[in-house]
Formats: C-alpha cells, sequence, structure tokens
C-alpha cells in the first residue's frame, strides 16, 4: 500500500503514514549523519535548492523533500520515495525545509543536527497570530541543533537567537557596506529603537557582497568568509537580492556542513545553475514569448518580488485570492508599496480579492486596465492584450496553482507538487 | 503634486482647508495593515478639497496640538507593551480630545486600550484609558476570520483576529451589528463601540478603503472639528471600493446562509 502511495509530491502519503507510524521518520533517517532542517517565513524552498545543489556538486548523496511540501506529512511523503525495505534511508545528509510551525513537531520525533534560519515576517497571521510567537517557534527550533545553527545576522528575530546557543553559531548576512538595502526586505515597523546591534562577525560567517546591478536587470555577487574561500562571482538564475541572500544563507551552511571537503568553485557553479522554484520567478515560454509567475505571500515577499522587477517594466496582471493557503486576510496589501508600478499600470487584476486590489492599487495611483475576477478568463485577457509582449503575473498561492494548471493543460508544462496543507 | 507616502498632502482642486490627521504609534501599533486606514482618510480628504497634514505620534513624543481626527491600529502583545507607558502620559489628553468631539478610529488594539480594564488570562488587570464602555478579557481561543456588520453607514466589511472578548457596558452602543463573524465577543452579536465620536472596532481589511461610508463620516466630523464651514463632500468614482464590499458581502452572507441550514 505504501508503494502505491509513493511520489507525487503531495502530502498524502505522508498523512496516512503519519497516523500509522509516527516514528517513521526518527527510524528512516537514523543511518544519515547530517539532518539539516530549514526554516523561516520567506526563502525556504529557494535556500533548500541551493544547499541541495552546492552539496550535490560535492558528491554528497542529499535527501531532501523538493516540491515544497514542508509540512511533517509532506517530509514522510517525499522521504517514502527514497526508503529502501529496511525503511532506512542510506544516503550523506537530509536538508528538509520545514514550515515554522511544523518544524517543532518534525524534530520532536527528529533531532536535527543543525538549523538554518532565514527570517521572521508577516506571513499568514491567521494562522501564526502573531510575529512574537513565529520567533519564539523558530528559537525552540535552533535549540534542538545538536551540533550547529547559521542564523540570520541582519534579522534580529533571528540572530538573537545565538544568545542561547551552545552549538556553534555562523551568520550570513549582507556585507555591512550595504546595510542601507536591507529596510526594503524588513519588517520595519516592528523593529525598535531598543534593538540590539548585528552580532559582531565571525571569521566563518558569509558576508554577501553583490556586484553593480545590469541594464539588463542581472547581477552577480560573491559571498565572503573573512577565513577565506570566496564563492564567487555568480549570477544566479533567479533575479533580486532575496535570491541572493538566500544563496549566501546556503553557502554559509555548506561550508559549515562540509568543512575542508568544501570547494568554493564548485560551490559557485551549483548555485549559478539551481533553477527558480515553481512560482518563485519560474519563467515559462508561451512559444516565442515569456511569462513570469510570481508567487506573492506577505508585504516582505511582494515588496521584494516588486523590487526585484521593478527595473524592467513588463505587462503585468496581479491575482490576490484568500483561501488558507493564501492568507484569508488581505489587510497585508495595505503594508506594500505598489509605487513601482505606476509608471506603466496593471494590465489585468484578477483573484476572489481582485476588486480589493484594484483598490489598494487605486490608492499608490496605479491604474488598472480591467479587473476580472474570474482567473482563467482574466488569462485570456491578458494573453491577448499584449501579444508579442514579455508578461508578467503577481500571485498568491492558489491564485498560481490554478493559473499554473491551466498554462500545464495548455503549454505541456512539466508536473509539479503543491505545498501541503492543513 | 507632491503627498507623503501616507496619503498626506494638499487638496486636489482649490483647497478649502486644512486638517491635522494624527497616527497613533504607526510603528508599535500597526501590524494588520492599519496603516491603510490613515492612507484612506488621507487621500479622501485631499481628493474632497482639504489639504491634509498627517503627523505619526510616537511613545515619548510631544502630542501635537490642534489634531482634528485621531487613527490608531492593531499591533502585537510586545507592542501593546511598548506603548502602555506613552498613552498613559497623553490618556488625559485624549480623553479631553475624545469628549470635546474630536473623531477617533481606533482598531483591535488600540480599541482595547480605549476601553477600560484588559483582564489577562490569568486574571491580571491592566487599564485602559476608559474612554470608551467596554471592558476586554483575555481568551484562549481567537476570533480569526471576515467580518460583515449592518451599521449606520450600511454594510461594513473587515477581517478580525482577536483573542479579547470585549463586552459593552449598559448603555453603550457598538459600531454594528454582526451579520457574518465574532464581533466584539462572538456571543452577543455587537462589534466594536461609539463614544462621544470615537470608533473603536476589531475590523481590520482595512477597514476604511473599501467602506468610504465610514470614512466619509469619520471625515465630516473632522472637517466640523477643523473648520467652520460644513463639509462639503467632492463626488468620488467609488466604483472599486463598493464592487470589493459587494463581493465579500455576497460571499459572507452565502456562508451564513451555509451555516444557518447546516443547523437546521
Amino acid at each position: 500500500m505504501l508503494a502505491r502511495l509513493r511520489g507525487g509530491g503531495s502530502a498524502l502519503p505522508g498523512l496516512v503514514v503519519e497516523r500509522i507510524d509516527p516514528q517513521f521518520l526518527d527510524h528512516a533517517l537514523a543511518d544519515i549523519s547530517e539532518v539539516v532542517v530549514v526554516s523561516g517565513t520567506n526563502g525556504k524552498t529557494t535556500t533548500t535548492r541551493m544547499l541541495v545543489a552546492v552539496l550535490r556538486a560535492h558528491g554528497k548523496k542529499v535527501v531532501t523533500n523538493p516540491t515544497g511540501s514542508n509540512f511533517t506529512r509532506g517530509v514522510i511523503s517525499a522521504l517514502l520515495g527514497e526508503a529502501p525495505a529496511n525503511g532506512r534511508i542510506a544516503a550523506d545528509m537530509a536538508v528538509l525545509e520545514l514550515d515554522e510551525a511544523h518544524a517543532l513537531r518534525f524534530v520532536a520525533v527528529v533531532a536535527p543536527t543543525r538549523a538554518l534560519l532565514l527570517n521572521v515576517a508577516r506571513d499568514q497571521l491567521d494562522r501564526f497570530a502573531e510575529i512574537d510567537y513565529t520567533a519564539d517557534l523558530l528559537r525552540r527550533l535552533a535549540r534542538t541543533a545538536r551540533l550547529g545553527v547559521v542564523l540570520n545576522r541582519d534579522d534580529s528575530f533571528i540572530a538573537r537567537i545565538a544568545r542561547e546557543m551552545q552549538v556553534d553559531v555562523r551568520y550570513f548576512g549582507v556585507h555591512p557596506e550595504m546595510a542601507d538595502r536591507l529596510p526594503e526586505l524588513q519588517e520595519a515597523d516592528v523593529r525598535f529603537e531598543d534593538e540590539s546591534a548585528a552580532p559582531e562577525l565571525g571569521a566563518q560567517d558569509g558576508l554577501l557582497r553583490p556586484e553593480e546591478l545590469q541594464p539588463d536587470g542581472t547581477q552577480r555577487f560573491t559571498v565572503e568568509f573573512a577565513a577565506g574561500g570566496h564563492v564567487g562571482p555568480v549570477q544566479l538564475r533567479q533575479r533580486g537580492l532575496a535570491a541572493m541572500i538566500n544563496a549566501t544563507a546556503a553557502a554559509t551552511m555548506a561550508r559549515s556542513l562540509l568543512g575542508s571537503e568544501f570547494n568554493a568553485a564548485t560551490a559557485a557553479e551549483a548555485l549559478s545553475s539551481v533553477a527558480p522554484p515553481f512560482g518563485r520567478g519560474e519563467v515559462i515560454d508561451l512559444g516565442g514569448r515569456t511569462l513570469e509567475l510570481v508567487l506573492v505571500k506577505n508585504p516582505a515577499g511582494f515588496t521584494v518580488a516588486l523590487g526585484a522587477y521593478g527595473s524592467t517594466p513588463v505587462a503585468t496582471m496581479i491575482a490576490i485570492n484568500d483561501n488558507t493557503a493564501d492568507g484569508r486576510d488581505v489587510s497585508w496589501l495595505y503594508d506594500v508599496s505598489f509605487a513601482s508600478l505606476a509608471q506603466r499600470g496593471v494590465s489585468i487584476v484578477s483573484g476572489q480579492r481582485a476588486y480589493d486590489m484594484a483598490l489598494r492599487l487605486e490608492y499608490d495611483q496605479v491604474s488598472t486596465d480591467r479587473v476580472i475576477p474570474e482567473l482563467e478568463p482574466a488569462l485570456d485577457a491578458f494573453l491577448a492584450a499584449h501579444p508579442g509582449q514579455p508578461l508578467r503575473i503577481f500571485c498568491t498561492y492558489t491564485a498560481m496553482m490554478s493559473l499554473r494548471r491551466v498554462l500545464a493543460a495548455r503549454y505541456d508544462l512539466s508536473a509539479f507538487g503543491e505545498e501541503g496543507q492543513e | 503634486m507632491s503627498t507623503d507616502t501616507r496619503g498626506g498632502g494638499p487638496a486636489e482642486g482649490p483647497s478649502k482647508g486644512q486638517i491635522t490627521l494624527v497616527h497613533l504609534y504607526p510603528r508599535e501599533m500597526s501590524i494588520y495593515g492599519d496603516l491603510g486606514n490613515t492612507r484612506a482618510l488621507a487621500t479622501r480628504m485631499r481628493r474632497h478639497g482639504y489639504d491634509v497634514q498627517v503627523h505619526d505620534h510616537h511613545p515619548g513624543a510631544d502630542f501635537p496640538a490642534g489634531a482634528h481626527i485621531v487613527v490608531g491600529g492593531g499591533g502585537q502583545d510586545s507592542g501593546q507593551a511598548r506603548v502602555k507607558e506613552d498613552l498613559e502620559r497623553i490618556g488625559s489628553m485624549l480623553r479631553a480630545l475624545a469628549q470635546d468631539g474630536v473623531p477617533m478610529l481606533m482598531v483591535c488594539g488600540m480599541y482595547q486600550l480605549f476601553g477600560h480594564d484588559f483582564v489577562t488570562v490569568d486574571g491580571k488587570h491592566l487599564p485602559g484609558l476608559g474612554i470608551l464602555d467596554v471592558t476586554t478579557k483575555g481568551n484562549d481561543k481567537r476570533m480569526i476570520g471576515p467580518v460583515l456588520l449592518r451599521t449606520v453607514h450600511g454594510e461594513v466589511v473587515g477581517y478580525e483576529n482577536h483573542s479579547g472578548s470585549t463586552v459593552l457596558a449598559t448603555g453603550q452602543p457598538p459600531l454594528g451589528i454582526v451579520a457574518y463573524g465574532n464581533g466584539n465577543n462572538g456571543k452577543d452579536g455587537t462589534e466594536g463601540a461609539i463614544a462621544h465620536r470615537v470608533h473603536g472596532t476589531y475590523l481590520h481589511g482595512p477597514i476604511l478603503p473599501a467602506n468610504p461610508a465610514l470614512a466619509d463620516a469619520l471625515i465630516g466630523f473632522a472637517v466640523d472639528r477643523a473648520l467652520t464651514t460644513p463639509f462639503e463632500p467632492a463626488e468620488l468614482d467609488d466604483t472599486y471600493a463598493d464592487q470589493a464590499r459587494k463581493a465579500q458581502v455576497r460571499r459572507l452572507m452565502r456562508a451564513a446562509s451555509r451555516k444557518a441550514r447546516g443547523r437546521r
């Protein structure tokens, strides 16, 4: 029965095993010497992919949950496909992306060796209710890491976790010289003047140093380590500062895992080859022109996405749903500035909250050509309105899944997994 | 025309006068997009023909003289703790302004702080300003979800996310009656509270952009306070706001009737 449930990337088989044998995970991972958990609000999927790519490029056998299925049962589902008859997975390392709340359920069964913690931002407040609560979940997660943690130096919620750690602590962050770019990535309005300053730098900390932004919107960067072994220059396939920070996090953790085996050139090559995950800047070829699907799910993420693409305005559609997986409260749209879209305007606004989005744009003096709440007619209108031009759709999770389903049927796209849902 | 990021700036067209809006604790108490209320008020006031000055009030700073309208939002528990001391300091001034007819919109956390005591789950009493005749008790269960209200300004939609359960004192009118959602406490069908021209509510969304009738009522009060000439509203195009609200009303009425059928 389990064999039939394997694969596919859905959380269903995991759900079945979670009910039948909650110790499955502990058993399956017992022979793996390094179990790394990646968590935080934004960038989990991208960072996990990058870290796995770097480790595999070093010849390591790595198991991971590649579908973005980041609840416990999603992890089990992913690992079922790997487990041999005796149930114990033969691999050097496991790198697992875990949702903040479900991470604690996971570590209750399997003690990780290391944790990589990215950031704390407002996301799905109807589930987590408060940022302070999310920060506390990650603090508790960090305390279960047996060997070491890699923390975001520039996120005070994450950096302050170091105070209570007994194990190896390394930081990743942006080079202090470019700290002025940080506010656009962070939840500035919940940070306070009495926050402690960024921690002192150690020799093993990875610092991001971007090169000049090119006219075509591309940008190379280097990850610097005071102890030596700079990674780069690297040109990622995914745009924007956030992706570069994710790469810095991945490189810092890879270096911690691999020790003297770490090879900077191998790491740089691996990072430059990582394809963006579905909906995180995924480019779909519509036969002669491109359509980019950009997943937006919280104010920090939407702001970063707009910043990443703002320099190259193309025909734009925005699709906002408010199902559970999207976050049911759309208040957060008022914590994003849409001013960068004002010059070109937005072609189509769609989704269950299409009119709320159009109203929000109106307050930033961004014009909307048409409001079409139903997604498929909206997509048709969007494609028809801009023949031969590149297109971009910013969309919430369930809107992205629906749009991609339509596009997959029409343009023969590869299959993809859905994120686990409660 | 230059406007600030919160919607303040000169009037669109000839000015009918100036209005000062004070936003209380935008850093600490503005977690669910409540900045959108300030933006909606300031932008609508400018479109109605008024110059608008938006003033952010931070803990420890002097409270600006001549506030014509005051807005406050929701925060996390840590945010509430940070503003408590400052609120005690400026509390008597806020009470005086409220009694004098200054319109205010206090959402979620600030709504609770504008009431009497907040009683925590473990029985601690935290004193509020007592401008609204309401008392709030901490709850284990959070009340989260979309809300539809019937109010004197028509149907009002928003989103609630609170663990505090608020009870109105006898004679304290609510902002509205719950047609969908929990409201003050999930039991008595009331939502929010109005005293003088102070409006307290749990509704985020933010509440004002999609409910322009409520926004304009507050603006009318602000004009009364600021100027000798009465509020002369301009004709604003509220198509998107009306469509957004109506779409939510339709969805929530459908959900309400499904629930009712399920109960039978």
